[in-house]
């Protein structure tokens, strides 16, 4: 029975994932803003998991609460075996780059927040000798790219605070893993057209999440192929790729084409 | 809610139709309407157009998938609507549940058991689905929240069960759970020469066991006609110490071939072997391979190639049963048409009220016929003279073809039916049977 914190439990990935933990037995502290969806997927998860799950609805924009927020869950479950960080909003990109007040509002959600909460779980986990942490960052966060640099530049400042992160406290018995997920059909994305094979369903990433645990990785990107993917782009040089409007990555198959 | 431009079938995969979809994924959220006609949308397993939406928007409930409730002492489960009953049937039957009523797949939705008002083995005990319901929620497009049960909002209740979507959508479900021991199920096993030894076994066994489907062999002919396999079950008595269950792992049809599989030789062949195939008259087996026997060939239905296929399950009354299904038996062989898995079964008496509910007392025949196009039609459509002459009707969750005016004539509630439907909800089936 391991005590799970989910913060942005009611992303679909977040979702997904718990229920993939309930079913290995798990006791759940769940933070969500949403307080009516919090609740149905607390007595979801109580129902499946046959075990009481806590939890409180907050807005993880106020950093000031999350020391205070910490002390809550240890109280509540008595120990963190595996912090989940999942929470996060897809800023409108255009409406940015006009705004200087929204982008650092998306980067105070994606970034600031998440870095603020790792960091405190960290110094719990080192204190308690063992845990798991894992946050979702995203593809987006390896390379700025003109259609979404906001969004992306917050997940890659995440992504390079946890690898600090995961070499300080490397030799421990402590994990810090990176989730790296492609395109999610999720709620967060529900303007997009999902078209092609390169969108995932939460599912397939809550299983990548649960296996990464077990499996005690530090990067994992998910799909799988979005290593691959990501490799190509990472490669390709600065004067090319900032004149590249769209890289059409051509599937083949289902005519799967898709602009990345 | 997200949208997407996928474009989900029906399970026969025919008809092919142009709609858009919309995922759901809060039951507390109200239907978005816009200028198109909207029609709930769950696991896409029933066969025809009662499913499809063509020109219009689908609201795909799969998001819809949380428990609200269980009572593990009574035996009372309520649950979004987009649940599947595999999942309801993963936290209950360790817990010493089962669903009081299951169709032959496990792959369907809480929601769409109820809009179908689908039946099982154990008709003659239990009744259909929609019989099983305690109460479930009701959100019409515009914004009102209706509790619905055999007891409250009766009207409404009687319209939804069995109401193909048509009515709203169903936020959640609430159902009776029966007690089961173990997972086992005691089978019998019984062959038959013809109709008339199968109605014998029937009188027999129907008081004995509360599980109970046939097998008919729809390719024989002549002195051969109507013989099949009784199969008779029920969940073991608590003690039943069982062997473990062989590891099965589900096995997926990869691709559609062009042109169907299912065809002449194929069906006399597997016809023929599958009754004299030696079987143990009587045995223990888990109850996911006596319920549902399909569900490890993922994706079936691509056997049937690119075409797609019709299912044809009609019922039809007592007092004419035994000649209007001889008639319709050689029908079928007579067209060298018809399927691998035939199935017939007695209805018993119990009904579950919904106006356009399928279940009626009779004998219920079910079988796939590859679409070869207009030839299959005709063949349906003289099955459909017999069913009609002999009082029987057709299951609007298997249909794709059946004319508005044998529709109109199986479910006399229909014109009842109309005044509860939503005014943003239609479907392909329901213009296609209100036109023509």
């Amino acid at each position: 029975m391991r005590n799970i914190l989910i913060v942005g439990a009611t992303s679909a990935i977040a979702e997904a994932a718990a229920r993939r933990f309930a079913a290995s037995g798990a006791r759940f502290y769940l933070v969500g803003r949403n307080a009516e969806k919090l609740a149905a997927i607390t007595r979801d998860l109580e129902i499946r998991s046959g075990q009481p799950v806590h939890g409180e609805s907050l807005d993880l924009d106020l950093l000031d609460q999350h020391p205070a927020l910490l002390e809550r869950v240890e109280q509540a479950l008595g120990g963190i075996d595996i912090a989940l960080i999942a929470h996060g909003m897809l800023p409108d990109q255009e409406a940015c780059q006009r705004s200087v007040a929204m982008t650092l509002a998306a980067i105070h959600t994606n970034a600031l927040s998440a870095i603020s909460l790792a960091t405190l779980l960290a110094n719990a986990f080192e204190a308690r000798g063992r845990g798991a942490l894992v946050v979702i960052g995203s593809v987006a966060g390896d390379r700025g790219r003109r259609s979404n640099y906001v969004y992306g530049a917050a997940k890659g400042m995440v992504g390079l605070f946890l690898q600090g992160l995961r070499n300080r406290l490397s030799g421990k018995d402590i994990q810090i893993i990176t989730v790296k997920p492609g395109f999610v059909d999720t709620p967060m994305t529900a303007t997009f057209e999902k078209k092609g094979l390169l969108w995932a369903q939460p599912d397939q990433i809550a299983k990548g999440i649960v296996a990464a645990v077990e499996h005690r990785r530090d990067v994992v990107y998910l799909p799988w192929f979005w290593r691959w993917i990501m490799l190509v782009i990472l490669h390709i040089p600065e004067r090319v790729f900032k004149n590249l409007k769209t890289i059409v990555i051509n599937l083949g198959l289902q005519g799967g084409l898709l602009l990345y | 809610m997200s949208r997407g431009g996928a474009l989900p079938n029906s399970w026969g995969r025919y008809p092919s139709v142009r709609q858009r979809s919309l995922t759901l994924r809060q039951a507390s959220d109200p239907i978005q309407t816009g200028a198109e006609q909207v029609l709930p949308f769950g696991n896409g397993r029933s066969y025809g157009d009662v499913c499809l939406n063509d020109g219009g928007t689908l609201l795909l409930t799969r998001g819809l998938d949380r428990f609200i409730a269980f009572d593990p002492t009574m035996g009372i489960l309520r649950a979004e609507a987009g649940v599947l009953l595999s999942e309801i049937l993963a936290l209950i039957v360790p817990q010493g549940w089962f669903l009081p009523v299951t169709p032959g797949t496990r792959f369907v939705t809480l929601g769409g058991a109820v809009a179908n008002d689908v039946h099982g083995k154990n008709h003659h005990v239990a009744g259909s689905f929609g019989e099983q319901v305690r109460l479930f929620e009701l959100l019409r497009s515009d914004g009102t929240r209706l509790l619905c049960g055999p007891e409250q909002n009766i009207e409404w209740f009687r319209a939804t069960v069995g109401g193909l979507g048509l009515t709203g959508l169903i936020a959640w479900v609430e159902i009776q759970l029966q007690r089961i021991a173990n997972p086992w199920i005691v089978v019998e096993h019984r062959r038959f020469a013809n109709l008339h030894e199968f109605f014998a076994l029937n009188d027999d066994y129907e008081a004995r066991y509360p599980y109970i489907v046939s097998w008919i062999d729809c390719a024989a002919a002549g002195r051969t006609l109507g013989r099949g396999l009784y199969l008779a079950g029920m969940h073991a008595p608590p003690g039943v110490v069982a062997p473990a269950p062989p590891l099965r792992r589900s096995l997926t049809v990869p691709f559609t071939p062009p042109v169907s599989w299912v065809n002449k030789l194929s069906v006399h062949g597997f016809n023929g072997l599958y009754y004299h195939l030696p079987r143990p008259a009587r045995g223990l087996t888990p109850y996911q391979p006596f319920f549902y026997p399909l569900d490890n060939l993922l994706e079936w239905n691509r056997l049937y190639g690119a075409r797609g296929f019709f299912q044809y399950q009609c019922v039809i009354p007592p007092e004419s049963a035994r000649d209007a299904l001889r008639e319709i038996l050689a029908r079928i062989a007579a067209s060298g048409q018809g399927s691998m898995l035939a199935v017939l079964k007695r209805f018993g008496a119990r009904t579950s009220g919904g106006l356009l509910s399928f279940p009626r007392p009779g004998v219920t025949l079910a079988l796939d016929f590859p679409n070869l196009g207009p030839t299959t039609f005709a063949l349906l459509n003289r099955l459909d003279e017999v069913t009609r002459q002999a009082g029987g009707a057709v299951y609007p969750a298997k249909d794709a073809r059946m004319s508005g005016d044998c529709f109109r004539h199986y479910f006399p509630r229909w014109s009842i039916f109309a005044n509860f439907i939503d005014p943003c909800f239609s479907s392909s089936f329901w213009r296609r049977v209100m036109t023509d």
